[in-house]
């Protein structure tokens, strides 16, 4: 019993890191069909954001333990991390779309770019990030069995996330006309919506997200300049066993490999686990090719 | 007369810059220190790669980001072969140091060469074919193809770095030096030589093959699969077929360069079969021009000299020279640098065409037209602009 309720946390805690990496990629591939092989980059600029307020700020704000420094790097990683995407849609994106191979090979350029310019600003050895006090330790649940506050954290942060980007789709102005340009393009752009203006806010919301993604793999892991490849490629499962373009198999999908990978990787090893993973992913296309949840669109 | 005349031009046309680049590359080792040479031999094994992803991505129109595992496969396979040869009776090193007592079941056949190069070609092969099979079926394309041919990729590297005992892990099969091929150590010019040699053939063999294969009818119905799949499909012919072959045999491709990069190089591991090269190896392609196979080797040779160069002399940059070529060539040369050409040279030859066919006039007339026009034209708009106030 309680081995079953441990699993079920790490599968959830896995899968919401999972959860939380693939949610901007959701957006940019959803919308505009854009494969942003930089967001893991954008992921490791989230990352170094939290080790800059940790540098520049912890004394001022109440030193690393009270973490005042690492609740403001949150919102700060997403401004920064969307407004670099903007300026990548605006420059490069846009010349691109209907092209969607081509964005994979320009993107994943803009990414070596990044890895290099953090390289050469912050070295190439990993980097710590200390948790603020708060979040050392963990929740007993009696028994022995621990539940990290940090992992915790991370769930409540992508809840937060995932209610935030609902409200955002469904109750906003803005998010109507993300929906409409999603749905049928030209339709929306024949009603009045500035789809150009769309689609920046979109990939900048997306790159946000990542950016959040990085503040939350700080708490985990050390940092380095490569840390975004790390997650990339299973951000790219995540959207595609989802289906493209909706939050619910996003959501859905990001727990189910969760789930899975912590489950097979008990009786197994951790590479065999993952293993087994994708190929009950690539089974499960066999099936549904189109994912979990498909959009319905008549466009 | 004339019609022959006009074919043999059309032949030379077709095949003189592969016969050129040929007489180069055979006449390379006259001229190039050992060192440069093994270099060229190196980069020209990821010139066969390229041409067959070109193959399947230039004219098939799927991206595989596959093509270093098939690659590393086949590596793997004949440093197999060569590491229990140069072990002689003992069990490989890494497989002693990691607690292994005997060869375990799967090295064994290895021992026997053409066991280790024939399952070296086949094993990849087999495995781009099942994979194709399974995802071109259900009809996964476009960049979902992209996508899990490239997670299929990296765990497979990741699972080779984990088999420590049975693939030597991060390090992969190295040691390789005292190894004998046909009498002669692996090491010595004489073996060296060879293996240039033959990988020159190789390549040329592969350009041929693909060459030959893109102008029968099974090339026009891979592009007609390209650029319109369901077509192909209601005028009766099986896309996933044609699809699953040409990723087979491109896997094939890649694996046979696999074999002729492990000997030259001396070493193969987990860092040369992962997701890293096998986007630079769709780079190549994409660089020097997709669907010309030509453009293939070009590009594997030059992006490959560029990273040497840039890795020897400005070791920090190198990275994001990289990365801004890749932007830079997406950007401003979509179909690559000889779709650049050509589309230089169709535009060229219209600019001919149109001076060729334009109305005879003397050079006199012509600049009396060119004086004469703004007078005509001028007074009669400030005529109406006069007109109208």
């Amino acid at each position: 019993m309680e081995v079953l309720a441990l699993q079920i946390f790490n599968g959830l805690s896995l899968g919401s890191i999972l959860l939380l990496v693939s949610l901007g990629l959701a957006f940019a591939f959803g919308l505009m069909n854009v494969i942003n092989m930089a967001h893991g980059e954008f992921i490791m600029i989230g990352a170094y954001m939290a080790f800059i307020f940790q540098q520049l700020f912890a004394t001022a704000l109440g030193g690393v333990d009270a973490g005042v420094w690492f609740l403001l790097a949150i919102p700060a990683a997403f401004l920064f991390a969307g407004a670099l995407g903007a300026l990548m849609e605006v420059t490069l994106i846009r010349h691109l779309y209907g092209r969607p191979l081509d964005t994979l090979l320009a993107t994943w350029g803009v990414g070596l770019v990044l890895q290099q310019a953090a390289r050469s600003i912050f070295g190439a050895p990993n980097v710590n990030v200390s948790s603020p006090a708060w979040l050392v330790g963990g929740f007993d649940m009696g028994s022995g069995m621990l539940l990290p506050y940090k992992r915790i954290f991370i769930i409540g942060l992508v809840v937060v996330a995932v209610i935030a980007i609902y409200l955002h789709l469904n109750r906003t102005a803005s998010g109507r006309r993300l929906r409409a340009v999603m749905q049928n393009r030209q339709m929306a752009s024949c009603l009045g919506v500035q789809s150009r203006r769309v689609d920046a806010m979109t990939f900048a919301l997306g790159t946000g997200l990542a950016g959040v993604a990085g503040c939350a793999l700080a708490l985990i892991g050390p940092i380095g300049p490569s840390l975004g490849t790390f997650y990339i490629v299973d951000a790219f499962m995540v959207v595609v066993l989802g289906g493209v373009g909706r939050l619910p198999g996003t959501v859905l999908a990001a727990l189910l490999i969760g789930l899975a990978n912590t489950t097979l990787e008990l009786g197994t090893t951790a590479t065999v686990g993952k293993v087994l993973v994708l190929l009950l992913i690539i089974v499960f296309l066999q099936w549904k090719p189109a994912g979990l949840v498909s959009l319905q669109s008549r466009a | 007369m004339k019609i022959k005349k006009k074919t043999s031009f059309a032949l030379l046309r077709r095949w003189g810059p592969v016969l050129l680049l040929a007489v180069i590359f055979l006449l390379a080792p006259q001229f190039v220190s050992e060192f440069r040479l093994s270099q060229l031999g190196k980069f020209l094994t990821f010139a066969i790669v390229a041409v067959g992803l070109d193959l399947v991505w230039g004219y098939g129109g799927m991206m595989s980001l596959g093509q270093g595992l098939f690659f590393g496969l086949g590596a793997y396979g004949f440093a197999m072969y060569l590491k229990l040869q140069s072990s002689g009776d003992k069990i490989p090193d890494f497989m002693f140091w990691s607690g292994l007592k005997s060869l375990p079941w799967f090295w064994a056949p290895f021992q026997n060469p053409v066991f280790a190069i024939v399952a070296a070609l086949v094993i990849p092969a087999l495995l781009a074919g099942v994979l194709g099979y399974f995802l071109f079926r259900s009809r996964v394309k476009g960049v979902y193809f992209s996508i899990i041919t490239q997670a299929f990729t990296l765990l497979t590297s990741i699972w080779f770095v984990g088999q420590q005992a049975y693939t030597g892990g991060t390090n992969g099969i190295t040691n390789l030096g005292s190894a004998k091929i046909f009498g002669y150590s692996l090491l010595s010019s004489q073996a060296q030589h060879g293996f240039y040699y033959l990988t020159v053939a190789c390549l040329l063999g592969v350009y041929v093959l693909a060459r030959w294969l893109t102008s029968s009818r099974f090339g026009r119905l891979l592009v007609a699969v390209r650029d319109d799949e369901s077509r192909v499909r209601f005028l009766g012919y099986n896309p996933v077929v044609i699809k699953t072959l040409v990723f087979a045999l491109s896997g094939m491709i890649a694996a046979l360069a696999g074999i002729l990069f492990v000997p030259q190089v001396g070493i193969i591991s987990p860092s040369s079969m992962g997701v890293v090269p096998s986007i630079e190896m769709v780079v190549w392609v994409a660089l020097g021009g997709r669907g010309t196979l030509m453009g293939g080797i070009v590009g594997a040779l030059a992006v490959n000299y560029g990273k040497s160069f840039f890795s020897e002399t400005y070791p920090d940059i190198w990275q994001t020279f990289l990365g801004l070529l890749f932007i830079g060539s997406v950007l401003f040369f979509p179909n690559g640098v000889l779709g650049a050409l050509k589309s230089a040279s169709a535009w060229l030859k219209k600019v001919l065409a149109n001076w060729k066919a334009r109305p005879a006039q003397t050079e006199s007339q012509k600049q009396r037209t060119a004086k004469t026009l703004p007078e005509v034209v001028m007074p009669s708009l400030s005529q109406r602009v006069e007109g109208g106030s």
